[in-house]
């Protein structure tokens, strides 16, 4: 009886390991299949986890999968866990057949050899705005089309400007945002929120100033720079902003701002609906640059990217998906869809503008803007931005100057990246 | 696709070997009892190397090449010896995050378990509704861990959150706890210490049953306190239940990274980094993951708990033996 038992007992146990040992190679089969049948599966990665299988989002992709003819798979990832997903893919051969990333991470997966670039791919991009063209371009080659960008801007509560007596209008430079913060605290409000957190974000929001400034991400310990750091350290020490933007997510300034207790709120466009819906009268101003003039914010928004395939067959259905998804109309209705994507091309913020005249303000604050990993930076700019909010934070929290938190960042980040 | 067909293939395949089982008895001697016990724990076997032994060899290999991403990715990366150490040691970060990962694996301990044995001993003694509040005691033990962060880091926010509200109440000045590089480590040592109770408190409670009611009685008899019985007794007799219970914490607090990356992000600037968080940041928080420094530092972190867990045998030998 015993005996009996342990022969089964073996034989099951050796059935087992065969079946784990299979469901090991199961994967690269299931996508080989797939293209040998002509149509079947490909699988899109995108960093939007908010919209479900059900939503407009999803649809509009399984469209683009049905117009190339094969049926599409889609997984929504973190962003930032997108691009930790798309490394790790990239190195056991099983990527995604497009995936959607955040621009900065482009160039970092783009130098890994990880991704097909557009020419190749037989697509063009010269229809593409140069300046948000950037963020995907690496050593003079395209790895990526733009779905739309989104930037920066200053929103504000409207209710509480003209209590403080402050015409939004008048705010051009540095000197006249701080001497509006200034009224607003005389009016019994909050100044300013903001996202200084220690993480992308957190560089993310300080780039308008910094730029705005005058100084560059290859000298972070310029004078332009501290002026620019000093004057968010000035912010908080001063009370014009609460001292939690240290610790502040730009979600969290958000909800600092809905709550309207706040004059100013640096924020995206991806918030123009909120705005819109919130329980007080909102109006958004470019963030101005120190001199005075509009401020080059970074843009921000995603990639459209083609992982390289161990089945190159594969590439001319990947293509027909990514095209589909970022034509002129594509982009308009992303930017409908999503409500906070500026299309990347001219004719489709032309097309934007005559359905929603009100979004000038982003349209122009877009052709302004300036991709993080532009100036050649590339995969350098990772590097230099984890410094930047570094300094940031050690600035804002009073451990150390705005001279010597920068220096210490510039220093850092030369040894890092060799330069 | 193949996990079914191969399934599919070798069931057949069981079936007739069960079968073959019953009628013969010549196949299964030739299967000594040798055989079987190792087939018995080749299961085991490689479920150990494939989820143990081979992480923690890949794990010393990234720290011993430097794997750029494009390495990552492609392979080939350059064998660089011991310049990831090296590296790690003479950085900035290297110093702050020692003493600080120090600090909060110390205190953190010498509080979780003081408090944990004040609350078993309290619980010793049953009385109405003790078990309730035993029970209530565990809740931090039960909550996933970005639930408590997140409940901490709000109510410890700068200019929202409770507990500046009480002390603005209490006509207190509020404190930056999360934002001030002076009091962001206190304030997630604080969070890990009510976290780490219950763990104390279970363990410790458990090892009190263990200890013979009549020892009490008879020190009672003596004449001997409460005071003096908690020294004599309990203290002494819980020794071994409290050399487990301080290794274990030790191992859960040195690896703590949730609670600290949801509370600070080892922040503002390097204040409330730990060899956990710092190794986390490496390899997931920032825009390009650098997988050697961050193996590096969680090796050190793996050294360091190996440490003490021959520390703890070396005791527990000891203690057998006297």
């Amino acid at each position: 009886m015993s005996k009996k038992f342990t022969q089964i007992a073996i034989a099951t146990v050796g059935a087992l390991s065969l079946a784990l040992a299979a469901t090991g190679c199961s994967g690269t089969t299931g996508q080989a299949t797939a293209s040998q049948e002509g149509g079947g599966s490909f699988t899109v990665w995108d960093p939007y986890p908010q919209h479900e299988a059900s939503s407009a989002w999803a649809k509009r992709i399984d469209k683009c999968g049905q117009e190339a003819g094969v049926t599409i798979a889609r997984t929504a990832y973190d962003t930032q866990a997108l691009t930790n997903q798309a490394l790790l893919a990239a190195q056991e051969g099983k990527s995604a057949d497009v995936i959607l990333l955040d621009n900065p991470a482009v160039s970092t997966l783009a130098e890994t050899g990880a991704l097909v670039d557009m020419k190749t791919a037989g697509l063009d991009t010269s229809a593409i705005e140069p300046n948000l063209l950037a963020a995907g371009e690496l050593d003079g080659e395209t790895f990526g089309i733009p779905v739309g960008a989104n930037t920066l801007a200053l929103y504000y509560n409207k209710d509480i400007l003209a209590q403080a007596g402050v015409d939004p209008a008048s705010i051009t430079s540095w000197d006249s945002l701080t001497a509006a913060l200034q009224s607003i605290k005389g009016s019994g409000h909050k100044g300013i929120t903001f996202a200084g957190i220690g993480t992308e974000e957190g560089s993310f929001q300080f780039l308008p100033f910094f730029w705005g400034s005058g100084a560059k991400l290859s000298a972070l310990d310029s004078t332009e720079a501290v002026s620019a750091l000093d004057l968010w350290s000035s912010w908080v020490k001063d009370g014009l902003a609460p001292n939690s933007v240290i610790n502040n997510s730009q979600n969290t300034t958000w909800e600092e701002f809905l709550t309207g207790d706040f004059g100013f709120v640096v924020n995206g466009t991806w918030q123009v609906n909120s705005a819109a819906k919130a329980g007080f009268a909102t109006g958004y101003i470019p963030i101005p640059s120190k001199a005075g003039g509009v401020a080059p914010a970074p843009t921000g928004g995603e990639f459209l990217l083609m992982p390289v395939q161990k089945d190159e067959s594969r590439y001319a259905t990947s293509t027909k998906i990514v095209e589909c998804m970022s034509t002129t109309e594509g982009q308009v209705e992303t930017a409908n869809t999503f409500a906070y994507y500026i299309p990347a091309t001219v004719p489709g913020q032309e097309l934007l503008l005559k359905e929603h005249p009100e979004l000038k303000v982003w349209v122009e604050a877009v052709n302004e803007a300036k991709g993080r990993t532009s100036d050649n930076l590339g995969t350098d700019y990772p590097v230099i931005s984890e410094q930047l909010w570094t300094a940031v934070q050690n600035s804002l929290s009073g451990a150390q100057s705005s001279q010597d938190a920068l220096k210490a960042a510039q220093q850092k980040a030369a040894a890092a990246t060799g330069k | 696709m193949m996990t079914v067909t191969h399934t599919a293939e070798s069931r057949p395949d069981v079936g007739e070997k069960a079968d073959a089982a019953v009628p013969g008895n010549r196949r299964q001697r030739s299967l000594g009892p040798r055989t079987a016990a190792a087939l018995f724990a080749a299961p085991l076997l490689v479920y150990l190397l494939v989820f143990y032994a081979f992480p923690l060899y890949r794990n010393i290999e990234l720290s011993l090449h430097d794997y750029t991403l494009r390495a990552f990715v492609q392979g080939k990366a350059e064998f660089v010896g011991f310049d990831n150490y090296l590296a790690v040691f003479s950085s900035s970060t290297f110093i702050t995050a020692f003493t600080n990962t120090a600090v909060f694996t110390a205190v953190s301990l010498v509080f979780q378990y003081a408090l944990g044995l004040a609350l078993a001993v309290f619980f010793r003694s049953s009385f109405r509704l003790s078990s309730v509040l035993r029970g209530l005691f565990l809740i931090p033990w039960l909550l996933p861990l970005i639930v408590s962060a997140s409940a901490w880091s709000w109510m410890l926010n700068s200019d929202n959150g409770i507990v500046n509200a009480a002390l603005v109440g209490l006509g207190l000045e509020p404190l930056n706890w999360l934002t001030s590089p002076g009091l962001a480590l206190t304030s997630v040592i604080i969070a890990n210490i009510w976290l780490g109770i219950p763990f104390n408190l279970v363990i410790l409670y458990s090892g009190l049953q263990n200890i013979p009611k009549d020892y009490y009685e008879a020190a009672a008899l003596d004449g001997a306190s409460s005071w003096k019985q908690f020294w004599s007794i309990t203290f002494p007799l819980l020794r071994p239940v409290t050399a487990i219970t301080l290794l274990l914490g030790l191992v859960y607090t040195l690896k703590v990274v949730d609670i600290i990356w949801i509370m600070t992000s080892g922040g503002p600037g390097d204040t409330s980094t730990t060899f956990a968080t710092w190794s986390y940041r490496e390899a997931f928080g920032t825009g390009t993951p650098d997988f050697s420094p961050a193996a590096t530092v969680g090796n050190l972190l793996i050294l360091i708990a190996l440490a003490f867990g021959l520390l703890y045998l070396r005791v527990q030998k000891n203690q057998e033996e006297s």
